[in-house]
């Protein structure tokens, strides 16, 4: 599949907001003090610019606010809706506690449970697509709501970090051995999730399977097009794997180092580490995308 | 609304046979000729005299080859088009609504004024059945041609699909596929009718008749080497030993 920036960096972006949202509405973060803007003010404006990153993605942006109405059958009509909740009751949730420094429990845990179902609601676009092996065989929701999580959680302490707070390190070293685990499960699963693994294959795609062995003897344009460029995406799969190299170093090595030397050095090493890891992640899901596999590329011979 | 109704009046589609698709590619470029000028925005192209064409067409028709055990090989001829599924995901994946199944004939249409342009529905059809417009940036499909089975402003045997009307070789089919007594149903039924990629759960309303199975000769003929008959001739030493073998008889 075609990975467009605009999604790589929507996906990304919108999930380290939106898990910064779920760590500080479950009350995490100093309680005075100007920490308390920074983890706000990131947390909306990394969901917020990841958001309108997506808008890049359309054809037709001036009608995305009709993405709101679908949301009885559309999983990306439900992500609209409920980034909108989620970020709308974190907004609150945040202006009690920036403001008059009180925390509205309830207004937080339902930002942050309205938070978890909007990254969810992201994956599932994904994972819906029995076209797309690699997504829907795959544990793609637990993966990205992991990454959302760690990611969050580093977002927070970084933004803690700059605004002079004290910093805990145990619980980031958790979260990213955690997700590391889930992103080695989603890799095992993937590298055996081919077009084929859904049991469609050239002789299912044409339906001649049964009469003997069947090729592809003429495409039916000479050119490229849309379903080409968008579902036979092939380009740069050679340098997979240097980007799962990079993923892994800058997602995860490089931030649990720093992580770790966070509590000798100080805590604004957090801050370097988010943005390792925010990189790495990036290149992650490059590949995501680029090496996602359709079905409808049977009709034009690949296998 | 981009949920599927509970049930449809009608299901409306084409039958293909492929055993009589030549590949002439007419009802293809009769597809694009009739839709880029009715309704909604016109199918674009890019660069059409340019080194690297590209363009946006609701049918195309590719060729494969088969190769049975035991006969020699034979080529397909392949139209496809939306297949205006019964479950079709396409549609339920749509955000916006522009993306619906009509109740009264089944038919997938497209809302052009309501398209953001996602491309999500592209992703969930396993068939390739919608293309994005680059021009225009809504999303194209095939609509059965509803501007001309209805219509009565054109004579009725034009009250067709355009490629069934166009099909020099009768390869073609239109009618209704929930009901059993129409032709279409019966030729399902006679030539073993049947749906692509079934294991996608899709349901496809259009149906593929299965080329027929070619005649197989008592004695099978003998199938010519053509990679030996291209042999290089020898020369030097080879080629003499060639020639003198040869003399030999
Ligand atoms: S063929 Fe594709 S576009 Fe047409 S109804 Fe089925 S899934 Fe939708
Ligand atoms: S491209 Fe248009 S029709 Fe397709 S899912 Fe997006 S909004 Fe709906």
């Amino acid at each position: 599949m075609h990975p467009a920036p605009s999604i790589i960096v929507f996906t990304v972006l919108s999930g380290l907001g939106l898990g910064m949202v779920f760590w500080a509405g479950l009350g995490l973060g100093p309680d005075h003090g100007a920490a308390r803007w920074w983890i706000a003010v990131l947390a909306l404006g990394f969901a917020a610019g990841g958001g309108a990153a997506s808008a890049g993605h359309l054809a037709r942006p001036d009608r995305a606010w009709r993405a709101f109405s679908q949301w009885r059958s559309s999983w990306l009509s439900r992500e609209a809706c409920l980034m909108v909740a989620a970020l709308g009751t974190f907004g609150m949730y945040a202006a009690g506690w920036t403001l008059g420094g009180v925390r509205f429990w309830p207004v937080g845990w339902i930002a942050a449970g309205l938070a978890l179902a909007t990254v969810y609601a992201t994956a599932m676009i994904y994972a819906q697509l029995r076209t797309v092996p690699r997504w829907s065989l795959t544990p793609t929701p637990q993966t990205f709501l992991a990454f959302a999580g760690a990611g969050g959680l580093m977002g927070v302490e970084a933004a803690s970090a700059l605004g002079g707070a004290d910093v805990s390190a145990g619980r980031v070293l958790l979260a990213l051995a955690l997700t590391a685990g889930v992103a080695v499960w989603w890799q095992t699963e993937a590298a055996g999730a081919g077009r084929r693994s859904t049991g469609s294959d050239i002789g299912t795609a044409t339906g001649l399977g049964r009469l003997g062995r069947v090729r592809l003897f003429e495409p039916p344009h000479t050119g490229s097009n849309y379903l080409l460029d968008e579902m036979a995406y092939r380009v740069g799969r050679r340098r997979a794997y240097q980007l799962r190299l990079i993923g892994a170093v800058a997602g995860f090595l490089v931030p649990l180092a720093l992580t770790l030397l966070a509590p000798l050095l100080g805590g604004w090493l957090m801050v370097p580490a988010l943005v390792s890891h925010v990189a790495g992640v990036m290149a992650l899901r490059w590949l995501f995308f680029a090496e996602a596999e359709h079905v409808q590329a049977f009709y034009y011979g690949m296998r | 609304m981009t949920t599927l109704p509970d049930r449809v009046e009608r299901r409306m589609g084409l039958v293909i046979d492929l055993d009589i698709c030549v590949g002439c590619h007419a009802c293809a470029v009769s597809c694009k000729e009739w839709n880029t000028q009715g309704y909604g925005a016109p199918l674009s192209d890019q660069h059409p005299y340019g080194a690297d064409p590209s363009g946006t067409w609701l049918n195309r028709i590719h060729s494969f080859e088969i190769e049975p055990e035991d006969a020699p090989a034979q080529i397909v001829h392949f139209p496809k088009s939306c297949l205006h599924c019964e479950d079709a995901p396409c549609v339920t994946v749509c955000p916006t609504g522009a993306s619906y199944k009509r109740v009264e004939d089944g038919i997938v249409l497209v809302n052009e004024d309501h398209c953001m342009g996602c491309g999500l529905c592209a992703w969930a059809c396993p068939y390739g059945a919608r293309e994005l417009d680059r021009a225009e940036g809504v999303m194209k499909k095939c609509t059965l041609c509803v501007d001309r089975i209805y219509n009565d402003n054109i004579p009725e045997e034009d009250r067709l699909p355009a490629c069934v009307r166009s099909c020099p070789a009768g390869a073609r089919h239109f009618g209704d596929l929930s009901d059993p007594g129409s032709a279409v149903s019966d030729m399902v039924r006679a030539r073993g009718g049947m749906d692509l990629m079934a294991e996608q759960g899709t349901k496809p309303v259009n149906k593929y008749l299965p080329p027929r199975i070619r005649d197989r000769h008592a004695t099978a003929p003998q199938t010519v080497q053509l990679a030996r008959l291209a042999e290089p001739e020898a020369t030097g030493f080879l080629g003499w030993l060639d020639r003198a073998l040869e003399r030999l008889g």
